[in-house]
């Protein structure tokens, strides 16, 4: 898969490539890196492990005060001295880009037509005459997997799906059939089955074209399924470079194979034995949105129960209805029909001093630490506000239950006076579980709390929740679309599918034996094939 | 879109409407009827004449009839009369308000094109003193009042330099160097608002992916950045209308030209309260058009908000 050859320049060579950014890190520390043509590679590795920096010198698009030093070569051309005008022949042309966030990476205010011929436009003397522009651009759009194209061409981003924004970047970024493409996360803000097609219509257009492609992820699930050869980066280091086989299966670093052992790992908790009483209730909970003719559903004829000391996972896309089933829960919206109770008290129609009861039994822990916490506060007064909120005992007592929440959470005491931007994702997702347990709340509804992490962040979160679910008899209701991390975590699972409840039963239950046509799709979308048959064969 | 435009225009006059109201009931509050208070300047005003004028200009009326029959002249174009000519008000504001336009119009677009301009040179400034240099600009330009750089301006060109008269003569430079300096100060809002609004676009991660097609930084800010910021900026041209008439007047009193500056000046000073009112009501039609047009252009700009005011978006989403 490797083999080089030599009669002709690879179309990426790297040599001891340092970057160092202006406030000093050294986000590129001595890498060296050969692709031949047509080579899909992986890179693999955490936020701040230098994957996004070695795309950006390669694409020359690092910041204006970042030093550089080291060589890249791209098709035998030496290109880190090249200036503005020689970069702009290259961008676009030899060297495409799929960005990571299709929400935000087209241009709002134009419509896709536009832009897809914005590439022909910006390389005339690469395209076809311009007369076949815009027949050029309906192909590509076809080409990615759109329907009726040339109505498409007249649409504005916000008309379109996620997937369907990726694909036209994805026909932007093919446009000109680019030497070497750079895909940034491309599929990481896609719901499972989205990201699965996308990946497809992807790897066979690279394959078909002949197309070397560069492929950052965090997911090593992702990348075992489409790479040939995977990197592993860590600190500004490449730590691993090896054939997705060899990877999986002779890798011996110590931070691979931690990555190896959380994106393989399977589902570990015993079955929950015994009676036990009803922590959640949900029986045909209806929620409409708008009004007339424009109604929408957003949850349909929802039933559940969740038994206390266990974790419930409600799982599905975006749009399914998850996260409405849990504010209904939380006392934060109103359902239109159906009755849910939370302790064995309905939380329907409930206001005033009800939530504020409803809240000291039950708290949300939300996705996204950063934007969760109060980033002017100190840690210990963001932990202490919920028991100021209840008046519950002293100053000296909060002080003493600080310490002892932030120890069960394992937060060091001197992080206590430190404000947020100050903390890791990690840690701030600790103070963020740490204040819903500060009133003594015994449920936790935890909406993707998880999906904002790195994977071994998300490893020692998951490790903790159920550490804390041992020691304190807590009940989750766990919503997330990541598959891998539910069959973790729960003890029983829910499928949700435009707010209808398709499927419930144990872990094993959903995973091994789905009985819903939908739960199989969802399966069958989630990343890893590749991997758990390469373990799987290693094991056997 | 039919609906968007009809909502937008119903609101525009009802706005007018309450302006007009609240500009009758602002002067039945005054101490005295308009006749009393403009005969009032006349030490040696007789009783006998303030009750006949009273009568002859419906004064005299219930309350209600007075409005009713009021806002109908309104609708026919009827103002009422200008007490201290004896003309029709809407003749006393035709005769000027040519002027006016002229003035407020060009400086209204010189506005915009020197904070376009403005804004653009900071963004594609190479430099990084030249960009500092620039950005200081907007706030320097709203510091300096309209009269003292009036002011100054004719000191220097019209007294010691001598290229233009102290008085309206219809040459270019006595109608360019008005224009200029109602310009200067009504351009920095619209610059503010504009660099503000580029520099969020330009965080965008749709930025960065045009610079991976190949696109150079003039490129990226005429073709998009621009189009995307401008909603805020024409927000802002919008309401800086009322600055652009307050600026008017000063600017005409300055370089001593008729327009609507110096007939509301007049008109204050001897108390001809039917002027003020037509006066009052003219600057608060200009503010609603003027402030229906930019609602009218957004959507032009922004495909996004006609969906947003009309019910779920004709999307195709897949």
């Amino acid at each position: 898969m490797t083999a080089k050859n030599t009669s002709t320049h690879p179309v990426v060579r790297i040599e001891d490539l340092s970057v160092r950014y202006a406030a000093g890190t050294l986000a590129a520390d001595g890498l060296d890196l050969e692709i031949p043509a047509g080579q899909i590679v992986a890179i693999v590795g955490e936020s701040g492990s230098g994957k996004s920096t070695l795309t950006k010198a390669l694409i020359g698009l690092l910041p204006r005060d970042a030093q550089l030093s080291g060589s890249i070569r791209f098709g035998g051309t030496e290109v880190t001295g090249l200036d503005v005008h020689a970069w702009r022949e290259i961008r676009g042309a030899g060297i495409g880009l799929v960005p990571q966030d299709p929400g935000a990476s087209l241009d709002p205010v134009k419509t896709i037509g536009s832009q897809l011929i914005e590439v022909f436009r910006l390389h005339p003397q690469r395209s076809v005459p311009k007369k076949h522009w815009q027949s050029k651009a309906v192909d590509l759009l076809a080409s990615v997997g759109i329907d009726r194209p040339e109505q498409r061409m007249k649409q504005y981003p916000h008309e379109l799906s996620g997937g369907l924004k990726q694909r036209v970047l994805i026909a932007i970024a093919f446009a000109l059939n680019p030497q070497l493409l750079i895909a940034d996360e491309p599929t990481s803000a896609l719901d499972v089955t989205v990201q699965r097609t996308v990946l497809e219509v992807f790897v066979s257009l690279a394959r078909k074209k002949g197309t070397t492609v560069l492929f950052v992820t965090h997911d090593l699930a992702v990348a075992t399924d489409i790479a040939d050869r995977v990197l592993v980066m860590n600190s500004g280091r490449i730590l691993e470079d090896r054939s997705v086989r060899s990877l999986v299966t002779e890798s011996t670093d110590p931070y691979t194979k931690a990555l190896l052992a959380q994106a393989s790992a399977g589902h570990e908790r015993q079955p929950v034995t015994g009676e036990r009483e009803v922590a959640i209730s949900v029986a045909g909970l209806t929620k409409d949105f708008g009004k007339g003719t424009d109604t929408h559903r957003a949850v349909n004829e929802v039933s559940f129960e969740v038994a206390r000391g266990t974790t419930f996972s409600l799982v599905g896309e975006s749009g399914s209805g998850k996260s409405t089933t849990a504010k209904i829960l939380m006392g934060l919206l109103e359902p239109s029909a159906g009755a849910a109770s939370v302790n064995g008290k309905e939380v329907t129609g409930i206001r005033g001093k009800g939530r504020y009861e409803l809240w000291r039994q039950a708290q949300l822990v939300y996705q996204n630490p950063d934007s969760a916490l109060d980033p002017r506060q100190p840690v210990a007064s963001i932990i202490a506000e919920p028991m100021v909120n209840y008046r519950l005992g002293d100053a000296n007592w909060r002080k003493a239950r600080v310490g002892e929440l932030m120890s069960q959470v394992n937060l060091s005491p001197e992080l206590a006076a430190k404000r947020s931007p100050e903390l890791s994702g990690g840690q701030r997702q600790r103070v963020a579980i740490a204040r819903a347990l500060a009133a003594g709340a015994k449920i936790l509804v935890l909406d993707e709390a998880l999906s904002a992490l790195d994977v071994l962040t998300q490893e020692q979160i998951l490790a903790l929740l159920k550490r804390l679910q041992e020691e304190q008899q807590l009940t989750y209701l766990f919503i997330s679309h990541d598959l891998h991390v539910v069959e973790r975590i729960s003890h029983r699972v829910g499928v949700m599918r435009r707010g209808e409840l398709v499927e419930t039963g144990t872990v094993d239950e959903v995973f091994s034996t789905p009985s819903h046509e939908y739960t199989r799709t969802l399966l069958a979308a989630n990343p890893g094939q590749v991997l758990r048959e390469l373990t799987d064969a290693a094991s056997a | 879109m039919g609906g968007y435009i009809a909502k937008r225009v119903g609101q525009a006059i009802l706005v007018i409407w309450l302006a007009y109201t609240a500009v009758f009931l602002a002067v039945q509050a005054l101490p005295n009827d308009p006749v009393t208070i403009f005969l009032s300047t006349d030490a040696a005003a007789d009783p006998a004449t303030i009750a006949q004028m009273k009568a002859y200009y419906g004064y005299d009326q219930p309350l209600i009839l007075q409005y009713l029959s009021q806002l109908a002249g309104l609708l026919r174009g009827d103002f009422g009369y200008s007490l201290s000519a004896g003309a029709e008000v809407t003749s006393r504001i035709g005769d000027v308000i040519g002027s006016t336009l002229v003035l407020a119009g060009s400086a209204f677009v010189v506005a915009v094109v020197l904070a376009v301009a403005l804004v653009a040179a900071a963004s594609l400034a190479r430099g990084a003193r030249l960009r500092k240099a620039l950005l200081n600009l907007p706030p320097l330009f709203i510091s300096i009042p309209v009269f003292w750089l009036g002011l100054v301006l004719l000191q220097v060109l019209a007294v010691q330099l001598g290229v233009m008269s102290l008085f309206p003569d219809g040459s270019f430079l006595s109608l360019a160097v008005p224009i200029l300096v109602l310009a200067i100060h009504l351009s920095a809002p619209i610059a503010q608002v504009l660099l503000k609004s580029v520099q969020e676009v330009n965080a965008q991660p749709f930025v960065d992916v045009l610079r991976a097609k190949g696109a150079g930084e003039s490129w990226i800010f005429f073709r998009h950045t621009l189009k995307n910021a401008a909603p805020a900026a024409l927000s802002i041209a919008g309401i800086t209308i009322g600055t652009l008439l307050a600026g008017s007047v000063i600017t005409e009193t300055v370089f001593a030209r008729a327009g609507l500056g110096q007939l509301v000046l007049q008109a204050v000073t001897v108390q001809d309260i039917p002027l003020v009112q037509g006066l009052v009501l003219l600057t608060a039609a200009a503010f609603t058009l003027v402030n229906l047009l930019v609602d009218l252009i957004h959507p032009q700009l922004d495909p996004r908000i006609i969906n947003a005011n009309a019910g779920p978006p004709r999307a195709l989403a897949a």
